[in-house]
């Protein structure tokens, strides 16, 4: 069953590192499709570190790895996750005449996939 | 900045002193790099970090063509020739990107975008656009690394994650760096972060205030009304997840301070409220200047988008987001930018140097960026490269190119260059792809008033 949780990407060292190497490579394309889980929400999904979750957007849908997070680091109902071509798909298109397409803080619908 | 010294030993090993890693905006110009002339490689980086390691270290020529024209190697002659007739017929191009590159090749891309009367933008409209807009509005108390380094005792980072994406910041400027007025550097000064998660900048911090996603603006406002003597409701506590309690604990550090700063990230500028959120921030450091000094600064990425921002505001008068169709600059945020552009499917053309939105832009952009011919330079192979009509591969500034670029404070740093490279600069290719414009507009003139006399006569 989907719940909908809140997407925050964003830059990470692995994925600064990733992308000087090649962004077609495995260091940069891992980075950027593991998304950080807090670990009760995994515990209560049925969810292990390296499970494949689907992430839907109003705007799009992507499938990545999860890892968890403690919840004194990520709270409960928040994903993090490396910016890179997964979090293209989910980014809204309306800049609210700003130039700037929402791009943290997605409400995303997470499910399993088996 | 000392001089740049250079030693050859006998196993032909260069050492390039006071180099700057251009790979975020600390732009940090203290880099000891030892190269092999022989491997044409960086075999040491010293005083990198993490990523400037990677930067230095990972450093390759790659052996590519040095154009592709729809995917197939070209000549540089060929590629300036496809670019160029590309932009002569365009009616509503898109020129986007520019903040890994020199601003000699920004300068010479503006000048290329006013000639054809297209759109100009930089990664700055994604990154801290909103803070430019924010900016306009409501002004800027700001300083210099340097100055902060030296002088501020009450650290704030708000919506930020310097650990992971500018690792030598604290090291360098505001934390555990050694200042005139801060001798004993981290004991001197107050570390404050403020996010809503619990980033890897965190340990850091003697105060970390955990705010609830998406109520930046409201703590920034209430910290605003208790700077100026206001009555905030404990309720606030429910909207924001931060107790009044702990906000009266930071108005009264703040005010109180010596100097304090107010970093800020992409937390603000990103999210609901964006350029709301920047101007909260930007007018709690004016606010604050009534008690003590008191600046606000947005901590930028890449290497040189401050530099994109400089010099567009310096050749149109606006930082990004600039449109010549009536043959002057005008600005328009929502308009003019790039994003708004392709997911609108306006442009009809675009010209991304140094940078890739196919890796980053949201999906529909890159859908319609796959549509429309597009020019690509770039030292690396980029998604964007790979579906571009025209990637010109490019040497990397910094590395192999010379030039000029800002730090995320204003500041302009020279680049000293190690190595050669076979590829010419983004600039070399800007200029040639301008020269060849210039001859086909005016060829285009020449042969549309000879058509209007013939038109007349008949």
């Amino acid at each position: 069953m989907a719940e909908t949780m809140t997407l925050i990407p964003g830059r990470t060292t692995k994925q600064g590192v990733g992308l000087l190497e090649s962004k077609f490579k495995k260091q940069y394309r891992d980075a950027t499709t593991t998304v950080e889980i807090n670990v009760e929400d995994m515990a209560r999904l049925g969810l292990k570190d390296g499970c494949k979750v689907r992430l839907r957007s109003a705007n799009g849908v992507t499938t990545v790895k999860c890892t968890g997070r403690k919840t004194e680091d990520l709270p409960t109902g928040v994903l993090f996750i490396a910016y890179g071509p997964p979090t293209s798909k989910l980014m809204g298109t309306d800049t609210g005449a700003s130039g700037m397409p929402l791009s943290k803080h997605l409400e995303v619908e997470l499910e399993r996939v088996n | 900045m000392g001089a740049a010294t250079e030693a050859k030993s006998e196993a032909n090993i260069k050492t390039v002193e006071n180099a700057t890693c251009t790979f975020c905006g600390c732009l940090c110009d203290d880099m000891v790099l030892t190269v092999d002339m022989d491997a044409k490689k960086i075999t040491k980086a010293k005083n990198a970090c993490v990523l400037g390691k990677a930067l230095f270290l990972s450093h390759e020529e790659e052996d590519r063509p040095f154009a592709l024209i729809d995917g197939k190697p070209a000549t540089l002659k060929e590629g300036v020739e496809e670019a160029a007739q590309i932009l002569a017929n365009a009616r509503f191009p898109m020129f986007y990107g520019m903040s890994d590159t020199t601003c000699e090749a920004q300068r010479q891309n503006v000048a290329l975008v006013d000639m054809v009367g297209g759109t100009i933008d930089s990664t700055t409209s994604v990154c801290h656009g909103p803070t430019g807009m924010a900016l306009q509005g409501v002004g800027e108390s700001t300083a210099t690394l340097g100055e902060i380094k030296n002088r501020a005792d009450l650290v704030i980072y708000w919506g930020g994650n310097p650990a992971e994406s500018l690792p030598r910041h604290f090291a360098r400027y505001a934390v555990t760096a050694k200042g005139m007025y801060t001798p004993n550097r981290k004991k001197d000064r107050t570390i404050v972060n403020v996010d809503v998660r619990r980033t890897k900048s965190v340990p850091v911090a003697d105060i970390f205030i955990q705010v609830k996603i998406g109520a930046d603006f409201e703590l920034l406002w209430a910290l605003r009304a208790l700077v100026k003597g206001r009555h905030v409701d404990p309720n606030i506590e429910k909207r924001t997840g931060v107790s009044l309690e702990t906000m009266k604990d930071l108005v009264e550090r703040m005010k109180n301070c010596r100097y304090g700063v107010l970093f800020f990230g992409m937390g603000l500028s990103m999210t609901r409220g964006r350029h709301f959120n920047s101007a909260a921030i930007l007018s709690l450091a004016s606010d604050l200047n009534e008690y003590t000094h008191f600046i606000a600064t947005p901590m930028r990425g890449h290497g040189n988008v401050t530099g994109a921002d400089i010099v567009v505001s310096w050749q149109t008068g606006y930082p990004f987001g600039v449109n010549f169709s009536r043959g002057y600059p005008k600005f328009n945020p929502g308009e003019f930018t790039a994003t708004d552009m392709f997911v609108r499917g306006d442009a009809d053309a675009g010209l991304i140097l140094a940078s890739d939105p196919g890796s980053n832009f949201t999906q529909a952009a890159i859908d319609h960026m796959k549509k429309i011919p597009m020019i690509v330079l770039d030292p690396k192979l980029t998604h964007t490269a790979k579906l571009a009509r025209v990637a010109f591969t490019t040497s990397h500034y910094g590395i192999n190119t010379g030039g000029t670029a800002y730090r995320s404070d204003g500041v302009p740093i020279e680049l000293r260059p190690c190595l050669d490279s076979k590829y010419p600069s983004d600039e070399e290719v800007i200029r040639a792809i301008y020269k060849r414009v210039e001859q086909l507009l005016k060829t285009r003139k020449k042969t549309k008033g000879t058509n209007n006399k013939r038109r007349k006569a008949a």
